[in-house]
């Protein structure tokens, strides 16, 4: 289980942490972009095996979401910022 | 000739007598023994039956290595059906008796299989029971192999879980483990010390060796006395998780045998340090699984620890020099010693066996155990090349010892071979560890102590004030000499014994090309029963080098994985079990609800009525009843686990907007709309009714199980897409109770509340809300209906749900209300066609399949899901559409989940299903929702679909999605 720096509350235990998945820029004006585009927007991950961004939200603590960067081999975290 | 106890020594307490029973027959032990001490001692020599060929077995080893001890073991209420003997401490009352065996374990029927092992290769379930099924042979095969059984019975055990943590958490309380945990408490360190057997020193209490001038179990327990942090016996660390979080499961020990019987620990350690030791491997023999073959420590162990000799003529084999050790103990206790020694010469420790009595053949092997139901003699291959049997009633065999390097693996750590002392010892690990002592490859005592000093002071610099004068040199050594398998050797040699693997499983494994050792593993089952092969993984990797002809670490090792020891279900589940598991919501009037006679059940995590039955009538009836009284008069629904989400702020509106499906920055205040809110898919997440209270201030309604999503969506985008926006969201679930009011009469009974609210149709139109005062409270009056009657969801605060409520029902005694239950609300909405979402839709389901299409095109802003719904694949005609079902047969009630077919070229399709259905009790016939493929066409064409429910078909017309009262006239008044 994960120890979790939230950039507002400081490390906290994974339990009180909720994870969303890679963080991706919403291609806009939606309506403009190809089907092709918004797929990729949807549906495709980079799944990286080592540095990874990924979104995380402190469920039950702050309830601020969060940019984590972490190592998906080792499960190191390597930094944990507001959202850009 | 059986083992016997001796009059002296051992950490055992011969002033207390415990007294138990094996297969019901009484045994006495003493306090300090292990059940498996204890059996010993009393004469057992055959503790069970082999998993596969029914073979029998007796105790191995004499710790968590163990392959062939397990028993059943009840005590008070505690019930284990695989006990491991050799790590279960012995107590007073307890009843333990054999696993496997019938009629009894010195007798078994099964154990004709063992004459037809060469039809029972590895691999043979894959090859031999493909016809007609698995199934068709798997019951019997169950009943002949396997463990214990589980009773059926709930575990009445209770279960205690404790959190900490600490600078150092140092796993093992050997040498190296106390060496360490002084340096680290000399150092300021807050320490933690875990150790799985009831005292601290490990092999020092047994192994016989004289440390600075003094008994080695002498000189641990004065390391040991002073150590001024929490130390935890009995107490084994089971699993090595992401950063530094370490479980351990503490036995705890009690004169109540009905008391607490465990203790699951999760501490997180800025720093682990594992000095966990190793464990001896057996060298292989022809029969070398018969009753009285074991482990040369464990033989040791028993005699100096328990003070049990385990025989009286004992063979050693070795191929290394801490054979030595044990035939030293064991001569010294009063046993006739014979050391066969692979090598032609030991270290300075064979001359001190010899000393005691040890006869010592060097370059000799043995060959094949004699006996069948216990060891009686061995043959073995001299110097010379001649074969010699000598009697004896125990084989000791020490292989080497391979370091547990469990936990470490578990840590993600990788492993190296090591050519000096034959073992796998560890490399790097991504986590913050360091390994001591015998887990790290380093055998001996003085290295061992330096490694642990050092450790702390790598932790720590400069900050260890304890030391130790330094060891003298401890004697000569020879080095370890590789025997894995002699390929000289005729007859079979077990490798893995819990799992009954030999080696010519593995050489068969070999032969059909498995190369990759996870595939060995899970052909032949080696090292995969619940020793995980700690007496046998490294032996069955090398003997695959040496068949395939690579070296040991070209093989490779497999992964290690939680837990290093069986872990009791209960102790992981603690309190948590029975109303704890998952506890439920309930509503502010649940002792309302109890008093009419509810029967609950669980909806999204609250705890509602699902009907209120009357006398004996039953759940069909309760529900036909209670849905009639809401179309004839009034009912009420507690309606509070619905979600109530205050979204407030400047930009309150035109974020909505962006948010919702439906249009919500012009709707009026006071106003009411029905809305979806979806994923960026165009999918329905959600359903529910918003209302505008000012001009910044809306009230969001979402479905029960639903309203923590909604609020993580709410602040998923405004964080982080249109964080500049001055908005912010409220749960107010919990603060509010709600009552919904259904019914031609509901406003009657409203105004008999005297809130002197106007509750004409002009002033309070369906989809409106106003709010006043009641029974003194501010209250909240919204028009809104989920039954297709008139209806008002009345809300006021949490604490006055039950006084409201009842106030209500007395009120509305001459009306004939009836308090209504989840289920009659369900039967009412499907008759209005009103969907469930995650009922009627999942999680393919689109607004335009509902027949929601409207804002779509009406709706300028970028909302999320907006684009997915104009994606080619969001437009295809063909897609499951929300229809209603009328089946001919009009009083049968087809299964939701029954599909709808088509017969394409003699093969059944399906074109969609039911997602709900239900008898109506005001139309008198069966009403279904279903998601169909071009669903409205063939409501269009008036068209029948075919319905396969349960292996029948029968049919049904497709109709519109509303049943009953399609023009709204009751709605609205
Ligand atoms: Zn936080």
């Amino acid at each position: 289980m994960l120890i979790i720096p939230c950039p507002w509350c400081g490390p906290r235990a994974e339990q009180e942490f909720h994870f969303a998945g890679e963080p991706k820029a919403r291609p806009v004006p939606a309506e403009q972009v190809s089907d092709q585009t918004w797929a990729h927007y949807l549906y495709h991950r980079s799944n990286e095996k080592g540095a990874h961004r990924e979104l995380w939200s402190h469920a039950h603590g702050c309830g601020r979401w969060f940019v984590m960067e972490r190592d998906t081999h080792t499960h190191q975290i390597l930094s944990t910022k507001a959202p850009a | 000739m059986t083992a016997t106890r001796l009059a002296h020594g051992g950490n055992i307490d011969r002033q207390k007598p415990i007294t138990f029973t094996w297969n019901g027959r009484v045994m006495t032990g003493f306090a300090g023994d292990t059940v498996a001490s204890a059996l010993l001692a009393n004469g057992v020599r055959i503790i069970g039956r082999s998993f596969k060929y029914h073979r029998p077995r007796g105790i191995m080893a004499a710790g968590a290595d163990e392959p062939n001890a397990l028993v059943d073991l009840t005590h008070g209420v505690r019930h284990e059906p695989n006990a491991r003997a050799t790590t279960v401490l012995l107590e007073d009352g307890m009843q333990i008796s054999v696993i496997q065996g019938w009629p009894n374990v010195d007798w078994d029927i099964f154990g004709v299989l063992d004459l037809f092992h060469r039809f029972l290769p590895a691999g043979f379930y894959y090859k031999s029971f493909f016809k007609p099924n698995w199934g068709f042979y798997e019951n019997a095969i169950r009943r002949m192999a396997g463990l214990g059984r589980a009773k059926t019975s709930a575990d009445r055990r209770k279960f205690d879980a404790r959190v900490d943590h600490c600078d150092v958490l140092i796993i093992g309380g050997g040498m190296a483990g106390i060496c360490a945990a002084r340096a680290a408490i000399s150092a300021g360190l807050n320490t933690i010390l875990v150790e799985d057997r009831p005292h601290l020193g490990g092999r020092l209490n047994w192994c016989g060796r004289v440390i600075d001038g003094m008994p080695a179990d002498q000189w641990a327990q004065q390391i040991a006395s002073d150590l001024n942090c929490r130390v935890l016996t009995n107490a084994v660390a089971f699993g090595y998780y992401d950063h530094n979080l370490i479980g351990v499961m503490e036995t705890v020990q009690t004169s109540d045998p009905d008391c607490g019987d465990a203790r699951l620990w999760q501490i997180r350690a800025r720093h682990v340090v594992l000095a966990t030791g190793a464990f001896e491997r057996p060298l292989l023999f022809a029969d070398n699984d018969r009753p009285g073959v074991m482990l040369a420590d464990a033989a040791l162990c028993y005699v100096r620890h328990y003070g049990v000799l385990v025989g009286d003529r004992i063979v050693i084999a070795t191929n290394n020099d801490s054979g030595y050790e044990s035939a030293i103990g064991l001569a010294q206790a009063g046993a006739e010693v014979t050391v066969v020694d692979i090598r032609p010469i030991a270290g300075g420790i064979q001359q001190r066996a010899e000393m005691v009595g040890v006869r010592v053949l060097p370059s000799a092997r043995v060959i094949k155990a004699i006996g069948r139901t216990a060891v009686t003699a061995v043959d073995i291959r001299t110097n010379r090349g001649s074969h010699i049997r000598i009697d004896a009633d125990i084989l000791a065999s020490s292989g080497g010892w391979s370091p547990a390097v469990h936990l470490f693996s578990q840590s993600g750590g990788k492993l190296r071979w090591d050519d000096g002392t034959l073992t796998f010892v560890p490399d790097q690990s991504p986590q913050a560890v360091r390994v001591i002592g015998a887990a790290n490859g380093t055998f001996d005592p003085a290295a061992s102590m330096s490694e642990a000093i050092a450790a702390i002071n790598a932790i720590a610099p400069e900050k260890v004030s304890w030391s130790l004068p330094a060891l003298s040199q401890t004697e000569k050594s020879v080095a370890i000499e590789a025997l894995w398998q002699d390929p000289d050797i005729i007859g079979r040699q077990w490798v893995d014994f819990q799992n009954d693997v030999t080696f010519k499983d593995i050489a068969l494994a070999a032969s059909e090309n498995y190369v990759s050792v996870e595939h060995l593993k899970r052909y032949t089952t080696l090292g995969m029963a619940t020793d995980q092969g700690k007496t046998s993984n490294v032996i069955g990797l090398a003997i695959m080098a040496q068949l395939t002809g690579r070296e040991i670490p070209a093989v490779g090792t497999t992964t290690f994985r939680p837990p290093f020891v069986p872990v009791s279900l209960g102790a992981m589940a603690g309190s948590r079990f029975g109303p704890l598991h998952s506890p439920l919501h309930q509503l502010p009037a649940h002792q309302s609800h109890q008093k009419l006679g509810a029967e609950f059940r669980e909806y999204g995590g609250w705890w509602r009525p699902a009907f209120y039955p009357r006398n004996s009538e039953d759940a069909f009836a309760t529900i036909q009843r209670e849905a009639k009284a809401v179309r004839a008069g009034v009912g009420l629904l507690d309606a509070s686990s619905l979600g109530k989400i205050a979204v407030r702020g400047k930009d309150a509106a035109e974020f909505l907007n962006l948010i919702y499906y439906n249009e919500l920055a012009k709707l009026k205040t006071g106003r009411l709309r029905y809305c979806f809110l979806l994923r960026e898919t165009g999918v329905v997440y959600d359903d529910g009714v918003v209302a505008r209270l000012a001009d910044d201030h809306y009230l969001l309604s979402p479905s029960s199980s639903h309203t923590k999503g909604v609020l993580d969506q709410l602040e998923l985008w405004h964080q982080t897409e249109y964080p500049s926006m001055q908005v912010s969201f409220h749960n107010l679930t919990s603060a509010y109770a709600t009552i919904s009011i259904a019914g031609p009469q509901s406003r009657t009974l409203l105004a008999r509340m005297e809130s002197g609210i106007d509750l004409s149709d002009q002033a309070l139109p369906h989809m409106s809300l106003t709010h006043g005062t009641m029974m003194g409270h501010k209250v909240q009056l919204a028009r809104v209906s989920f039954t297709g009657e008139r209806a008002y969801e009345l809300t006021m605060p949490a604490g006055q749900g039950r006084t409201f409520w009842e106030h209500l029902m007395n009120l509305g005694q001459d009306l004939g209300i009836t308090p209504i239950g989840i289920e009659s609300l369900s039967l009412l909405r499907a008759e209005k066609g009103y969907i469930l979402i995650g009922t009627d839709t999942d999680g393919l389901t689109l607004p335009v399949d509902l027949g929601m299409a409207g804002p779509l095109t009406a709706k300028k802003v970028d909302f999320v899901g907006k684009r997915s719904l104009l994606t080619p694949d969001a437009m295809r005609p063909d897609r499951r559409q929300l229809i209603g079902l009328r089946p001919t047969d009009d009083q049968f009630v087809p299964a939701v989940g029954s599909h709808a077919i088509l017969q394409v070229d003699g093969t059944r399709r399906s074109i969609g299903w039911i997602t709900s259905s239900a008898f109506s009790p005001h139309l008198n016939h069966t009403i279904c929702l279903a998601m169909i493929e071009g669903g409205r066409g063939l409501v269009e064409a008036n068209a029948h679909v075919t319905i396969f429910d349960r292996g029948k078909t029968t049919t049904a017309r497709a109709v519109e999605a509303c049943f009953f009262d399609q023009q709204g006239v009751r709605l609205n008044g």
